[in-house]
């Protein structure tokens, strides 16, 4: 069988990927518009960072083993007719199935002054976009990030790890408005505000206006902001117009059913362009389940796409933000602690998380994503899920009270010996440590009990060998 | 080191192989520990108590036949007869492969060597391997495929004690290994970092500094994301990585996929966690990065600890001083089991039987034919799965394991033991293999023997006999002689271990883990000697790897490795993992330590460790009976709450047969490339028990 993928992004590449480690008879020709090898999207904001190298960004190819990978070629045309894609330099390809893994295009907001685009400002999706915005950044000192979304935050991050001065211009009232509620994004402006990053929420953009050395950005409320560089991080849109062309149905992705199937059983859609139950893709992890699908579909498995909960993470420098579900639900655990930057909202629907915002010092963050993920039980002690499981302890407390401590408490894990068993040895005449150890063995092993039984032994030795009833047990 | 009736030696349990001195005044063995460079002086409760066993009622010190369906104390003249006719008769209806060879970890080098040839020579089967399969196999393969050479730890065990952070992967030394909880309080007396990645927090992690605790079976995923995070923060080694390694291209592609938030999920590891343990890994002087079987005793074990010597690679450790990677070896003699030959694929020195030349030499020191030597066999699962069936072995000699309660799905290994057509056990006690015999032998314990053994550093150690066996007790050596002889291979067998270690040092010579040089005497004067040592009077080798690695261009290669979920992962049916392990006061199998007084009144059953919470759900309270199904049987023990195992997942440490025989359920699933069977997760249902 011939399959062809049309895009070679996160989406295109995992499948090509999947395919190939199935080692079926299939021939795959993966046809990618950009120049580049496969690389992760994810990394672009380490790349504006400037932590990394534009190679480190790269994915494992799954070229060789019945996988022509082709990148640079951009298609336009698809004959579901004939069943054949044609490229940009006119070959036509043949194919019995066709995958479209096109991705998504920057939105601009549709106000005056970026059509074209001016020198100053840039999208942030692809690595050339990352380019034309390090190009840029390299004669500025300041920068604007239009929108206030995962994306915007993520490329402020990376600007300011540059050295820069960021402002985050944002329509809404509070960050990532779709994620996280207002109390988080309090926190997130405080953390982000030491961090150098000024958000200027509630701010309708009018125009942005281009001089040789900086833009202007002017809002609603009159105000005009200035710098040297403008990212606009507007989100994402499906790109469909190769599939709108061929006659597929198309809302605002690719329309897909539960196998992602287009409405031409030959055609499937995976990724940012595919639009399944109402859903637009702009996330990785529902792209490679989808990949994962489409690839056991292609192989004879009878795979179906069940989407699972999105989990959204912002993970840079300085703030850790976590969100997921809804914040409804019957009982609500919350804490907040804005001076230190830490900020914590869980929703609990019976025994279930139906939602959680998690912002800063959050131990338990990975915790709380299992559970929800899996959609378990929440633990009895609900502090559990604020505050992560009590570890580090030492596993002898030396510190704790002998007269305090039950007969049967092991203090010498090595040769299990309890504080009864060197009672008991006391009583029997024992008057020192060296004693002590000799009968019990006790700090034999690994040593590290030496002070607990230090520890007792002088406590012994001030209370005077005591009777069993002045031993609490 | 002898002294008449006073000899310095080393405990029989763990590959710490810690320094003891035994005494023996009248008919009474004592022990004192020893300041030897691994214990320093210490000694846990299993070896404190190692001598109790010697003079143990249970005993076996006559040879013993199986008689109207019972087992009767025989003369060796008519067990030895017997064995010899059986194994004839067999092989004349069958073909040689017939009869297969079982071995241990637990055995010295000389035992493990004669073993191997025994089963090429003497039984021409090519079916021989050992319960090391279960252990080391997994590290071995990874080991090798990155540095050509597989030793557990390529530097000295006192390394870990100056390490300024020290990564511990499924490692529970504070229960395996006691004595070596002596050098984590160094580490930590000198300011260092304890990284431990359990998903328990076990008396190790709970001393670590950081303790990441994973869904288990997702180890692969959390190096991938550690080296993913040294990446993007620019903190890899890369002149090391130009200069030493090659292959970084592809795992760096590999890696880049493993962004933190995506592994936090699918571990529940923070992400704030994983960087803080890559930074602390990145960040340090000396690091070491160590696996044990946590990581390893998985089908997708190899990758794992090659996901993990990626790491190591990428921050350059490997070679420098101070600093590595390396793997806790489990068994006594884990490592020189692994060497001389009672692997199915191998030959002594570490070769593998499929190499002409590797052929030719053995067969040369051997004095046979090298078109003689039979070909690789299957390894120890898949050869216990077979005995009994058709094209499988009719018959097995087994020495130093118990597989029927430590091989995995040990209800389907059980049945193949009971259809084999003759089975014969050495052993010094009658474990619960050993009990489906039809002819047990009794074999001399560690302290009525000499020989050595190769510790989890590589060290070669002396193990000196302070007394003869009892009754009527042979050594393994004196066995395999006798049967030889019967079988009508009158030399090559010598039974004075000396003469079988000479004979080892050149087999092995030239090839990777050579002891041409290593003598007794050498040992006896050092603290050991470590390998490789081709020369007598040249140098052994405390650290390797210092300018080149095993392989043919002295770079270490690093593979691409991607996580993949558990053989069995939970589902509605059996909605929780299970992992299994190990308690303090017992060993391996139990049949050692179940029959010493202390250690069973230390820990006297099998037990489900869970989270009061699960517990709750199930309405289990502590000490109540709790049934345990997977696809594969059933157990019951009684229910252990523990707030330091993760919610999803329960614990029973496998040292018991019967109704609380954790391997009843554990997964058979294989890994690619070792073999190592998936002892550690599969998916169980809980219930509590009826009645």
């Amino acid at each position: 069988m011939k399959v062809a993928i049309i895009g070679y992004g996160m989406a295109g590449s995992r499948l090509a990927a999947e395919l190939r480690a199935r080692r079926a008879d299939v021939k795959v020709t993966v046809l990618g518009a950009e120049p580049h090898r496969a690389y992760n999207r994810i990394m672009l904001s380490n790349l504006l960072a400037g932590k990394i190298d534009e190679s480190d960004v790269e994915i494992t190819e799954a070229a060789g083993h019945g996988v022509d990978v082709r990148p640079g070629t951009a298609v336009t045309a698809i004959d579901r007719a004939a069943r054949t894609v044609t490229t940009a330099c006119g070959d036509v390809l043949p194919y019995d199935h066709l995958v479209l893994a096109t991705g998504g295009e920057a939105v601009l907001p549709d106000v005056p002054g970026l059509d074209p685009l001016p020198d100053r400002v840039a999208v942030f999706r692809t690595l050339d976009d990352c380019r034309r915005i390090l190009a840029v950044a390299g004669t500025a000192r300041t920068a604007i990030v239009l929108g206030g979304g995962l994306l915007g935050l993520e490329a402020a991050r990376g600007l300011t790890a540059r050295g820069l001065k960021v402002s985050v211009v944002h329509a809404v009232d509070r960050l990532m408005n779709r994620q996280i509620d207002a109390g988080a994004s309090g926190v997130l402006t405080r953390t982000l505000a030491d961090l150098g990053i000024e958000c200027v929420l509630d701010a309708a953009t009018e125009a942005v206006e281009s001089a040789p050395d900086h833009v202007t950005v002017r809002l609603a409320d009159g105000r005009a902001l200035h710098a040297g560089l403008l990212v606009i991080a507007c989100g994402v849109r499906a790109e469909t117009s190769l599939a709108r062309t061929a006659g597929l149905d198309v809302r605002r992705g690719v329309l897909v059913d539960d196998a992602l199937r287009t409405s031409d059983p030959h055609v499937s859609a995976i990724g940012d362009c595919a639009e399944h139950d109402g859903v637009t893709g702009g996330l990785v992890a529902p792209a490679w389940e989808q990949a994962r699908v489409v690839a056991a579909r292609l192989t004879g498995e009878d795979a179906v796409y069940r989407p699972r909960a999105v989990v959204t993470r912002l993970k840079a420098a300085g703030i850790d933000l976590a969100a997921m579900g809804t914040l409804r639900g019957d009982e609500e655990l919350t804490f907040s602690d804005p001076a230190r930057g830490t900020y914590a909202r869980l929703c609990i629907d019976g025994d279930r998380l139906a939602g959680a915002v998690m912002l800063g010092d959050n131990p338990a963050v990975g915790t709380v994503i299992q559970l929800f993920d899996r959609g378990t039980p929440v633990p009895g002690d609900r502090r559990a899920l604020l505050l992560g499981r009590a570890l580090g302890s030492a596993p002898v407390a030396a510190v704790e009270s002998p007269a305090l401590m039950p007969d049967a408490t092991t203090i010498c894990q090595c040769n299990t010996v309890s504080k009864g068993a060197l009672v008991r040895c006391w009583r029997a005449g024992a008057r020192s440590i060296g004693d002590v150890v000799a009968a019990t063995r006790a700090t034999t092993g690994c040593g590290t009990c030496g002070d607990a039984v230090r520890g007792i032994v002088d406590w012994l030795s001030a209370v005077d060998a005591p009777s069993s009833s002045e031993v609490p047990a | 080191m002898t002294d008449g009736d006073r000899v310095d030696t080393h405990c029989p349990y763990c590959a710490l192989q810690c320094g003891m001195t035994l005494r023996a005044t009248g008919d009474l063995i004592s022990i004192e520990p020893r300041d030897f460079p691994t214990n320093r002086g210490g000694l846990c409760q299993k070896g404190w108590t190692a001598a109790d066993l010697l003079d143990h009622p249970e005993r076996i010190t006559t040879p013993l036949i199986r008689q109207d369906g019972e087992l009767r104390p025989a003369s060796w003249e008519d067990a030895l007869t017997l064995i010899a006719s059986r194994i004839t008769s067999i092989q004349r209806r069958y073909d040689e492969n017939a009869v297969a060879v079982f071995g241990g970890g637990g055995l010295t080098n000389e035992k493990s060597y004669a073993l191997g040839k025994f089963a090429r020579v003497a039984l021409r089967t090519r079916n021989i391997d050992y319960n090391g399969r279960f252990c080391m196999s997994s590290a071995a393969a990874a080991g090798i495929r990155a540095f050509g050479i597989d030793r557990g730890l390529p530097f000295p065990l006192a390394d870990v004690g100056s390490a300024d952070t020290l990564l511990l992967v499924g490692a529970n030394v504070a229960e395996t290994m006691p004595p070596f909880g002596r050098w984590l309080a160094d580490q930590k007396a000198r300011g260092g970092t304890l990284i431990v990645i359990d998903p328990r927090a076990t008396p190790t992690a709970k001393q670590a500094t950081l303790h990441l605790q994973p869904t288990p079976g997702t180890d692969l995923a959390i190096a991938n994301a550690l080296l993913h995070i040294a990446l993007t923060e620019g903190l890899l080694d890369k002149d090391y990585l130009a200069e030493r390694t090659t292959g970084f291209d592809e795992v760096r592609r590999t890696v880049a996929n493993y962004w933190p938030a995506r592994v936090e999920r699918l571990t529940g590891v923070p992400v704030q966690d994983l960087e803080s343990a890559a930074r602390a890994l990145a960040g340090a002087e000396r690091a070491i990065i160590l696996t044990a079987r946590g990581a390893e005793q998985h089908a997708k074990g190899v990758d794992t600890v090659s996901a993990f010597i990626n790491l190591a690679l990428a921050l350059g450790l490997p070679g420098r001083p101070g600093s590595g990677y390396g793997c806790l070896t489990g068994q006594g003699n884990g490592q020189g089991g692994r060497e001389h030959g009672q692997k199915a694929d191998q030959l002594p020195g570490y070769r593998k039987i499929d190499d002409p030349e590797a052929r030719r030499h053995v067969a040369g020191v051997w004095g046979v034919d090298p078109g003689m030597l039979p070909g690789p066999g299957v390894s120890a699962y898949e050869l216990l799965d077979a005995l009994g069936t058709e094209a499988g072995p009719k018959a097995m000699l087994l020495f130093g394991s118990n597989p029927v309660v430590s091989a995995p799905r040990a209800g389907r290994v059980t049945e193949r033991i009971r259809s084999l057509e003759f089975l014969v056990v050495a052993d010094f006690l009658l474990s619960e293999t050993a009990a489906l015999a039809d002819v047990v032998l009794p074999t001399a314990m560690w302290a009525e023997e000499d020989g050595t053994m190769t510790n989890l550093e590589g060290r070669v150690l002396r193990r000196h006999a302070v007394r003869r066996p009892p009754g009527q007790a042979r050594t393994d050596l004196q066995i395999l002689h006798a049967l030889a002889e019967r079988l009508g291979v009158a030399h090559g067998f010598p039974e004075d271990p000396a003469e079988v270690f000479a004979e080892l040092r050149r087999a092995s010579a030239g090839g990777i883990a050579d002891y041409q040089g290593v003598t007794w005497e050498r040992i006896d004067a050092r603290d050991g000697v470590f390998w490789p040592c081709p020369d007598e009077d040249g140098p052994d080798t405390p650290r390797m790897f210092t300018e080149r690695f095993g392989t043919p261009d002295g770079r270490a290669r690093m593979t691409p490795v991607e996580h993949r979920p558990a053989a069995e992962e939970p589902c509605a049916d059996y909605p929780y993992y299970l992992t299994t392990g190990r308690v303090l006061a017992q060993y391996q199998s139990g049949t050692q330590t179940r029959r010493v007084d202390a250690l069973r009144r230390a820990a006297p059953r099998a037990f489900v460790e869970l989270h009061p919470d699960l517990a709750a759900r199930l309405g289990v309270t502590d000490g109540e009976a709790l049934t345990v199904t997977s696809r594969r049987g059933e157990v019951t023990a009684p229910a252990r709450l523990s707030d330091a195992i993760r919610e999803d997942t329960v614990f029973m440490p496998f040292h018991w047969a019967g109704k609380g025989r954790a391997n009843t359920l554990t997964n058979d699933a294989l890994d690619p490339v070792s073999r190592m069977p998936e002892f550690k997760v599969c998916a169980v249902r809980l219930e509590r028990t009826a009645g």
